[in-house]
């Protein structure tokens, strides 16, 4: 039986997945706190927890480890949630939250904060800047004289995309080779100057209780703009929301830990493959899946090759790439 | 109950024609005929509300149906659309039970009513045995009768049905009918775009005919389904056959008109 079953029928189904992906996430998230230079038991954890432990442990865990796996679980929920949201939007469940150009923009403001030796904060704000610009650009020229349907939208970001591209290679190429390293693990992803994870938690959290009572809508959208208008559906000030939600979830995402590839890719779409296509699952499953692969993927960077660090990215995209061929191929 | 005051469609780069005035009433089938091309889509997501006229207006119950709430109009008009493949990955269930979605709060869910209703869409498009399947694996007849199954769990008033017989077979095209016959015995109206006279002949009410330069003339059936008028609107010589009270027309080709 799909999604409803009794009277009150969704609601059990989807507490059982819900529930299996919050003990994920917490699990990740101990794993987190626990791996690492000095290594903590889950009885030091307790007692850490619990308010007491050794002074270092303390340290470790609430100054240093906590904030990060944190940062790194509010920007895999907010990529993921945003990708669920772009596939919904543009109707095509190969889109991903970067795909209209969004992590080009706040690439390229980043960038230029580092080329300018501005400070970290400003190297947020402006990768914030430039994502809500090329947010509002692909939204205002797909937008242009009226029409729009996804193929535009879609064409135009892609289009937008590959110019911050071309932008994002020229600044790399003229900026003096000390930046350059910085610069590098920014565009791939890295946690490792994410600073508090709060932003990234609170609009995950505020985003997702405004998409909460739009779930069915967007299940009715899924079928196509005309079939949605004839059901009841606003289509024009869903798509809106949509797409203002999804930009401002990538711009968090983004401004916490880079542009991380391939989690608001393949998060919903292994998610629509294993619990089906009802939104209203889908999207908090995919802000905790999401988030859980952020953690993980984290924790792996900071250990693998330890004490070196890779950045997330790199572990996202490694998991990523394998993954989507596979689910890909299958799904022919 | 759904009226067209004046109304001209937005054909892009055609001439304005004939302004439509006409109303449909309870219990009523209409049939709008036409060449490919002579805007009987676009006149149905007109009336439906889906597409902005160029003049005139589509009331609803005396009511301009552009101001209003999408999701009154909903309730009230459901819409059959022509191609039903486009979307994400569904069930024959989950697509009936969006038929439910305007009655719906957005705070609530499905209620076993809901269910209910949909489940007897399924059943009475034989599709209760399929209610799992995923849409992309049904055939164009199936997919066809599950769209005709989302339109029936709406319970509408007015049924807007762009070639509701399309991909169907004989068994299933008289199936149909009668399904949309009944709604108009139950005062639903009914507006359905054909391609085949027959079937017009048989279940119509009232015709309408859209010519390709933007005229339409529309009328009782038996006076609208005229041989001359039919064969000057698809510019196809016509044969018209009587038989058991009934006219059926054939179109002649040159290998039949010796006949």
């Amino acid at each position: 039986m799909a999604a409803v079953k009794t009277s009150r029928g969704a609601v059990p189904h989807f507490i059982l997945p819900l529930s299996v992906l919050a003990l994920l996430t917490l699990a990740t998230l101990a794993l987190a706190i626990t791996t690492g230079s000095v290594s903590i038991s889950n009885t030091e954890l307790w007692q850490v927890l619990s308010g007491g432990g050794e002074p270092l442990h303390r340290t470790l865990v609430f100054e240093l480890r906590l904030p990060r796996a944190l940062s790194a679980f509010g920007a895999g929920g907010l990529l993921a949630v945003a990708g669920a949201l772009m596939q919904v939007l543009l109707r095509n469940p190969l889109a991903d939250p970067y795909i209209l150009g969004l992590s080009g923009g706040a690439a390229v403001g980043a960038l230029t904060s580092m080329l300018l030796g501005l400070s970290a904060a400003a190297v947020s704000g402006s990768a914030f800047i430039g994502a809500m610009v090329s947010a509002v650009t692909v939204f205002g020229l797909a937008h242009g004289t009226g029409s729009w349907t996804p193929t535009r939208l879609l064409l135009t970001g892609v289009v937008i995309a590959s110019g911050w591209g071309a932008a994002i290679t020229f600044m790399l190429a003229v900026s003096p080779s000390d930046q350059l390293p910085g610069m590098l693990y920014w565009l791939m992803g890295d946690l490792a100057y994410a600073r508090s994870p709060w932003p990234a938690l609170i609009v995950l959290g505020l985003i997702s209780i405004i998409m909460l009572p739009l779930g069915r809508s967007l299940n009715v959208l899924a079928r196509g703009q005309m079939q949605a208008a004839a059901l009841g559906v606003s289509v024009r000030a869903l798509e809106w929301t949509i797409y203002i939600a999804a930009s401002l979830l990538t711009a968090f995402a983004v401004v916490t830990a880079g542009s991380i590839g391939f989690v608001g890719l393949i998060v919903p779409h292994m998610l629509r493959l294993v619990l089906g296509n009802d939104q209203r699952l889908i999207l908090p499953a995919a802000a905790l899946a999401g988030g859980a692969l952020l953690t993980l993927a984290d924790t792996l960077a900071r250990t693998l090759i330890a004490p070196e660090q890779l950045p997330a990215g790199v572990i996202t995209a490694l998991i990523g790439v394998p993954t989507f061929l596979y689910l890909l191929h299958r799904s022919r | 109950m759904l009226a067209a005051k004046n109304l001209i469609i937005d054909i892009p780069e055609r001439s304005s024609g004939t302004p439509l005035s006409f109303e449909i009433k309870p219990g009523e089938t209409w049939g709008v005929l036409g060449p490919n091309g002579a805007g009987k889509t676009t006149l149905l997501h007109t009336l439906a509300g889906l597409r902005k006229p160029r003049s005139g207006s589509v009331e609803l119950a005396g009511k301009n149906i552009q101001q209003l709430r999408r999701k009154q109009v909903a309730q009230q008009l459901a819409v059959v659309f022509q191609n039903n493949g486009e979307g994400f990955p569904a069930t024959v269930l989950e697509t009936a039970m969006i038929g439910r979605h305007p009655f719906i709060s957005p705070w609530d869910i499905e209620s076993a009513e809901d269910l209910a209703i949909a489940r007897g869409a399924l059943q009475k498009l034989e599709l209760a045995d399929l209610e799992h399947r995923l849409i992309s694996t049904l055939s164009g007849g199936e997919r066809q009768r599950l769209a005709i199954a989302t339109a029936l769990s709406q319970t509408p008033k007015l049924w807007l049905a762009d070639e509701p017989t399309n991909h169907l077979d004989l068994k299933h095209q008289v199936q149909i009918m009668e399904l949309l016959a009944e709604q108009a015995t139950a005062n639903c109206g009914i507006v359905l775009c054909l391609h085949d006279l027959n079937l017009a002949a048989q279940w119509c009410d009232k015709i309408l005919l859209l010519y390709p330069n933007g005229d339409a003339c529309w009328g009782d059936a038996d006076t609208m389904l005229a041989t001359p008028a039919l064969e000057k609107l698809y510019n196809q010589p016509l044969r018209s056959i009587v038989s058991d009270g009934q006219h059926y027309f054939i179109p002649l080709s040159s290998r039949n008109s010796g006949l």
